[in-house]
Order: structure tokens, then sequence, then C-alpha cells
């Protein structure tokens, strides 16, 4: 761990994502330092739509995402492993249904 | 800026599928289908474009402000407050250097030079800069105010060359004018957050309009030939764009509890070829490469 710098002199880490086309979701493409959400919005627009790649843009503050454990990996995401019924894997194809 | 790629360029985008369509596919990113100096260029090459001599000095002028406002905005590359505010900066003197590439390349029209013609090889006193653009960076504070200005202005000047006779005039402002609408939001944001923030950014907010406000002046001066483009609805008279440019610049000072500072307006001279004794350096480092490494490109 780094150890924080001196409160006061340094801009908050936001998250950042972008929606590339209407229709698709927001994608998490990085992060910045902004002093606010307005600022941080504009500095994401600078930073990650400059080659055409949004149409929208959320910012979170890096403080406010939870995030799993990386330690609980085996709990947390194990579990699911050789449960292929969960899969739509034992379906018979119906007739004439196309595209699946 | 070098003449090599306008051809390649030219034909690869002008080419048909590689025309960039924005809407054409959800997932591919294309350049987008705007107006480029490469197409005006091209247009002007080919003789499909050719400006008036009035036209031509007009584009001058323009090409030239935002081409001094480029190199001055391109020194605070690695020197802003923050990594985040190199790259707003280097952007919006990248879109300034857009500009003036396109109107560079529109003037030279007139007796066959090129934008790099133009941008390299001419001395002090064939710039047509205004004095404000030439003015040092200063502080933080200083540069935020110079933008201020400039963005305000050129916005109104834009937004009312979208509709000129001269059609390629008209495109670039069109153009342009979406791009500098984002420079006034990112200057004003910046002015209040100065001029609201701390005693020492608040100090230096005030400081700095009291350095560039004597050059506000000059923008809006009409000349003679101002007043032949304007009969011809080829430009607006820059006093035209004054009322406009005082009320909206005048509601974020008011928001930011600022005074329009009460100084005397500088004499100005640029759009004559009098400058003050900064553009020289500025044309020296722009144009040293250039004139000692005649046709280098990489």
């Amino acid at each position: 761990m780094t150890t924080e710098p001196q409160a006061g002199n340094v801009w908050p880490i936001w998250e950042v994502f972008v929606r590339s086309s209407r229709g698709l979701s927001h994608v998490h493409a990085g992060s910045l330092h902004a002093p606010d959400a307005a600022m941080a919005l504009r500095n994401a627009r600078d930073l990650y739509t400059r080659r055409n790649e949004g149409v929208s843009i959320w910012v979170v503050p890096a403080e406010a995402i939870a995030s799993s454990d990386p330690d609980s990996k085996g709990s947390f995401f194990e579990s699911p492993q050789g449960k292929d019924y969960r899969h739509a894997t034992y379906y018979t194809k119906s007739e004439g249904v196309k595209h699946l | 800026m070098h003449d090599s790629g306008h051809g390649d360029i030219s034909v690869g985008v002008s080419g048909a599928g590689a025309s960039g369509d924005g809407t054409a596919s959800a997932t591919r990113i294309t350049p987008g289908n705007a107006l480029r100096p490469e197409d005006i260029a091209l247009a002007v090459s080919r003789g499909s474009a050719k400006p008036s001599e009035d036209a031509a000095e007009f584009a001058l002028r323009l090409g030239d402000d935002a081409l001094i406002l480029a190199q001055r905005l391109g020194h605070w590359i690695s020197r802003a407050p923050e990594l985040e505010e190199d790259v707003a900066l280097g952007n919006i003197a990248l879109d300034e250097l857009g500009h003036a590439r396109s109107f560079l390349s529109y003037a030279g029209g007139l007796d066959g030079r090129s934008e790099d013609d133009l941008a390299y090889f001419r001395r002090e006193h064939e710039f047509r800069s205004a004095a404000l653009f030439e003015q040092p960076n200063g502080d933080f504070a200083v540069t935020i105010a110079r933008q201020f200005v400039v963005s305000y202005y050129q916005f109104e000047l834009y937004r009312r060359l979208t509709s000129s006779t001269d059609s390629t005039l008209a495109g670039i402002a069109a153009k342009a004018v979406k791009e500098v609408d984002y420079h006034r939001d990112h200057s004003a944001q910046w002015v209040l957050r100065l001029a609201l923030g701390t005693d020492e950014s608040r100090r230096r907010m005030i400081q700095a309009f009291k350095v560039v406000w004597p050059f506000v002046d000059e923008l809006f001066r009409d000349d003679e030939l101002t007043g032949r483009l304007s009969e011809a609805g080829a430009a607006p008279q820059p006093s035209s764009l004054r009322e406009d440019f005082d009320r909206l610049t005048g509601e974020i000072m008011a928001e930011a509890e600022l005074e329009v500072p009460n100084v005397q307006p500088s004499p100005g001279g640029g759009r004559r070829g009098l400058h003050s004794e900064h553009l020289g350096y500025i044309l020296a480092e722009m144009q040293v490469l250039a004139r000692e490494y005649p046709g280098a490109s990489w």
C-alpha cells in the first residue's frame, strides 16, 4: 500500500464508464483525477472520447464503488463451477428456430 | 502540419467505404465525417474553392489567431496543475490548430500557398493575429482568462459565420463552432472554480482578468475589410458581436463574483501586422524546424 498523499492537495479519483453507442451498456474505460463531478465529466470527455468512442459518459467517485474481495475468490466465484445445468445445454433446439 | 501526408489522407478518407459514418456500426469506431483541413486544401488545389482577396485576408486573420493560440497552449503540455488538465489544454490547442489549418489552407488558395507556407515561411509583420492571442500564458489563471475571452469571442464569430455567403468560411465555422462551444464551457468552469475557490486562486483570477482585459477591445474593432465583407454577407462586423459577448461573459463573471476590469484598451494593430514583442519569440520557436530543414517530414 502507498501512503495517502497529504489531504487537500490531490484531486479525488473518479471511475469512468463510456457508452460507445446507443443500445450498448456503459463500459468501464478507466479512471482519472478531478476536483468535482462536473470537471470529472469534462476530463473524461477529453481523456476517453477523443477518438469518437462515446455517446454517453458516467463518472463515479472511486471511493463510492464497493468491490468484491479478491481473497474470497473461492467462496464467491467457484461455486457455479461444474453446475452446467445452469447453462442452457440440456435443451434440444426446436425445429425451425433460428439464431440460437 | 506537413504537406507530404495530404494526398494520402484525402484519397483515403474521401474514397468509398472509408468516409467515416459514425452511425454505421455499433462497435466500429470511425473518425467521423467532419470537414477536414485536407478537404479544403484539396478543394483549393482543384479550384473548386477559391477565396476572394477579402475572404483570403479574413481567413488569414482567423487562421493566425487560432495558430498563435495553439502554439501558446501547447506549452502547457506537461506543465498544467494535473495530467488531466494537460490533456484538456492540449485538446483545445489541437482544436485551434485544426481551425488554423482550415483557415490557412483556404487563405492560401488565393495565390497557391500551402498552410505550411503560410505558417512557417511568413515573417512577423505578415501575421494578422490580434494581440490577445500572443499574450504569454502567465499562471494557470491567466491562461484560463485568455481562453475564456477567446472562446466567447470565437463562438459568437463562428456562430454567425456559419451563414456566410462564402461557403468555405461557413463550412469551417460550422465545424469549429461546436468545438469552441466546449472551450467556452471548459474555461467558464475554471473561472468559477478559481474565483470562488481559495483566497489565493481568487486573487490570481482577478489579477488574470486585469492582465487580459486590455486586449479585448481589439477583437471587436471594425475596419475597411470587415466593412466590405459584412456588406457582401461574407462575415459579421466584429462590433456586432460585442453585445452578446458582454452579456454572456458578464453572466459567468457575475456568478463568479468578479467585476469586468476597468482598464485602458491596448492599441492593438495585429490585423495590420503590428505586433507586440511576444510574437517574434513564438514564431522563432514555431518556425525554426521548417526553416532549418525545408520540406522536413516525419
